[in-house]
């Protein structure tokens, strides 16, 4: 029993990590604009796909293709932002939560047209295979993952804290008039933070073909657990994110393993009720 | 004088002009209406599961161009253009799109019927939409007729419109069972512990029940029952609980997504009973593509294997027709949805009519024997009250150089099996 227990408890932090990641993009965007990217999964399933077409078109690895990914990633979020988001910024709240699901539905159908619904998996990544310590088997991928969603996530902290940049993103979150009233040009801060936020969830695409089939509605099943994370773990809050995306894996593993597996989700999602009813904001939200 | 009577002439030969014209026009358009009968076709042509949907629809659109066409083939109605009991009339086959879901599944039959003006229903591969879509055909009184759902309950309900052409997972899971007795017998290799994993909706559910039944009445122990959504992100809590049970074989019903999901997190965590045997999802044309080497030596129920071609040539002759359309050989979704095309046309033919009723007794009446068709059974005669259809059986498939090679009934194999499940290590 003991050596699942501890199998069922990395597999918990390896998942939650992963989610950590997916949902940093997403609390930033939020955060910054008060916008809810329905479009977050779909960014992720791009990430995938620019990760899966590297692959089998130039045979590059999908760990060397994450600048690829962070850079197309970019120019797609800052472009959604110019060209779509930013015309609905001073319309009414209604508009801005439809228009970012106009744009998931456009880009997940789009890639039906464009690639097929058919499923693709990367059959022989660099990094594949299980480290077996103990009685423990830790998927490589899994781990390499975890371990960049380590780094990434302690690089958007630093940014944010030390680059002047990131220093006018958290200004601008904090409160968006006393920013522009400091110099801050707040539209541009906006399109970067939609830019940065894309590109955070296209790396973690990049890690996710490592090990996860890849199809055009993937966006779907983890966008919906991203939310979750982001509430739960306070709007806005890169550190909430990180924190409760690890929460909500070993929820979901541990749960899953205690109870019964059918339930995992359930069990997550009333671990949040739970959080909100006491804290509203989120663990880590203001 | 005869002014008037010229008029009175003249007036007298337009009308009767007039009404030769309108009962030309009139015969003409009653004549072009016969020459089309539309079915409707349920399927999720988009969402999680729209790659099965294409392939389904592939299937279908291959059987009505058979109908449609002449062809040199023992099929129903395929040397012929056509129904011929209705002036040759062509069979149009108009798509739905369900999207996956069963509430769709409902509301698009529905508009199938009352705006579009099928005549019948086919679909809709997921069983939990099936349910739905033949509850609005029931309600409406059109005939419905389903090759690709396995749900058991989907011909328990009493309904008088729907039938059902492939066997159900009741059939595929005695024929795990039977397949277990009869590997026992011939190899003399005993297996006495079984887990059942299954995803949560109609179709898996059922099978759980279905396998829990039939393990009863084998004589097996069921030593862990675990259930899950199709679309989970990860599955090592499933795969957890199933390495603590410690089973001899696996049976896990699913679609291709957990399918493809469940083979590398059974992999990574290295859970390798004696046997994995499987229902559907497996045997997707995308399930192979995507795993490689690593579906090898999994067993699958089906209804279709290429390799039936070398003892019915009628498989590998239709097969070559589905390559030559779509580049690509056929599956085993796409052959069961093969089917309710010929069984509805062929009704439609000998009832000589396209009303509800007489379809549906034409249905009762159906007797199709097995050597028109490309499946492995006797023929197509339904049950009269639960409209099931009494000689669907099943075969056992299992992957071997990744391919589907036929392993059970024995007398009926292509390949001896490979068992037991030789683990993952060495795989590419």
């Amino acid at each position: 029993m003991s050596e699942q227990l501890l199998q069922q408890l990395v597999n918990g932090l390896l998942i939650g990590f992963m989610y950590a990641l997916i949902a940093i993009g997403l609390t930033l965007i939020w955060g910054v604009m008060n916008i809810v990217n329905f479009a977050h999964g779909d960014f992720l399933m791009l990430g995938m796909f620019t990760s899966f077409w590297l692959y089998t078109l130039y045979g590059l690895d999908p760990i060397l293709s994450i600048p690829f990914c962070t850079a197309l990633l970019f120019v797609i979020g800052v472009l959604i932002y110019r060209f779509v988001v930013s015309k609905v910024m001073s319309g009414p709240m209604l508009a801005q939560l439809v228009v970012t699901f106009g744009v998931s539905i456009f880009i997940s159908n789009l890639a039906v047209y464009l690639w097929t619904p058919d499923f693709r998996l990367i059959s022989k990544p660099l990094l594949s295979g299980t480290w077996v310590i103990g009685e423990v088997q830790l998927s490589i991928p899994k781990t390499v993952a975890s371990i960049g969603s380590v780094i990434v996530s302690l690089f958007v902290f630093l940014f944010l804290k030390k680059a002047k940049t990131g220093k006018a993103i958290l200004a601008t979150e904090m409160d968006r008039e006393a920013a522009l009233l400091m110099g801050v040009n707040t539209e541009r801060i906006n399109s970067f933070s939609f830019g940065m936020g894309a590109a955070l969830v296209g790396i973690a695409g990049a890690f996710l073909s490592t090990y996860y089939y890849i199809y055009p509605q993937v966006g779907g099943t983890f966008g919906l657990i991203a939310f979750c994370v982001v509430a739960l773990g306070g709007f806005g809050s890169i550190e909430g994110a990180f924190i409760a995306g690890i929460l909500v894996g070993l929820a979901q593993t541990l749960g899953g393993f205690f109870f019964d597996p059918a339930y995992k989700y359930a069990i997550v999602f009333m671990i949040y009720l739970i959080t909100v009813w006491i804290r509203p904001q989120g663990l880590l939200g203001w | 004088m005869g002014r008037k009577e010229d008029k009175m002439g003249t007036k007298k030969l337009w009308v009767a002009v007039f009404a030769f014209l309108l009962v030309l026009f009139l015969s003409v358009s009653v004549y072009a209406q016969t020459k089309v009968i539309k079915i409707g076709a349920v399927y999720p042509l988009t969402g999680n599961i729209a790659s099965t949907g294409l392939d389904c629809k592939r299937g279908a659109e291959l059987a009505v161009d058979i109908i449609n066409g002449k062809y040199d083939l023992n099929l129903p109605l395929a040397k012929v253009e056509g129904l011929p009991n209705l002036g040759g009339a062509k069979i149009e086959l108009v798509f739905a799109d369900t999207k996956g879901e069963p509430k769709n599944g409902m509301s698009e039959t529905e508009r199938l019927i009352s705006e579009e003006k099928v005549v019948a229903i086919i679909g809709a591969y997921q069983s939990s939409v099936t349910k739905t879509a033949s509850q609005a055909t029931e309600r409406l009184k059109v005939p419905y007729v389903c090759s690709d759902s396995s749900s058991p309950t989907l011909t328990e309900r009493g309904f008088q419109y729907f039938f059902r052409v492939s066997p159900h997972d009741g059939i595929f899971a005695r024929d795990q069972f039977q397949f277990l007795k009869d590997l026992e017998k011939k190899t003399g290799q005993k297996v006495s512990t079984i887990a059942l994993l299954y995803e949560n909706t109609e179709f898996g559910s059922n099978v759980g029940k279905e396998a829990t039944r039939y393990a009863k009445e084998f004589g097996y122990k069921i030593v862990a029952d675990v259930s899950y959504a199709a679309n989970a992100t990860d599955v090592t809590s499933e795969v957890g609980a199933l390495i603590k049970a410690k089973p001899d074989v696996l049976m896990h019903a699913s679609y291709i997504t957990d399918a493809i999901l469940f083979t590398k997190t059974f992999k990574e965590m290295n859970f390798a009973p004696k046997g994995i045997m499987t229902f559907a999802g497996y045997i997707e044309p995308a399930y192979l593509p995507a795993v490689k080497s690593d579906g090898n030596h999994i067993i699958i129920r089906s209804t279709f294997a290429l390799d039936l071609a070398k003892g019915k040539p009628l498989v590998g002759q239709v097969n070559e027709l589905f390559k030559k359309k779509y580049g690509l050989d056929m599956s085993e979704n796409a052959a069961r949805s093969f089917a309710a095309p010929f069984v509805l046309a062929d009704a439609i033919n000998r009832a000589k009519s396209t009303k509800s009723d007489d379809i549906v007794k034409a249905l009762l009446t159906t007797d199709i024997p097995g050597d028109q068709m490309i499946y492995p059974w006797k023929g197509i005669k339904f049950d009269p009250k639960t409209h099931q259809n009494i000689y669907a059986q099943g075969t056992l498939v299992q992957v071997q150089d990744e391919k589907y090679v036929t392993v059970w009934p024995f007398e009926a194999a292509a390949k001896a099996v490979i068992w037991p499940f030789p683990g993952w290590k060495g795989r590419k």
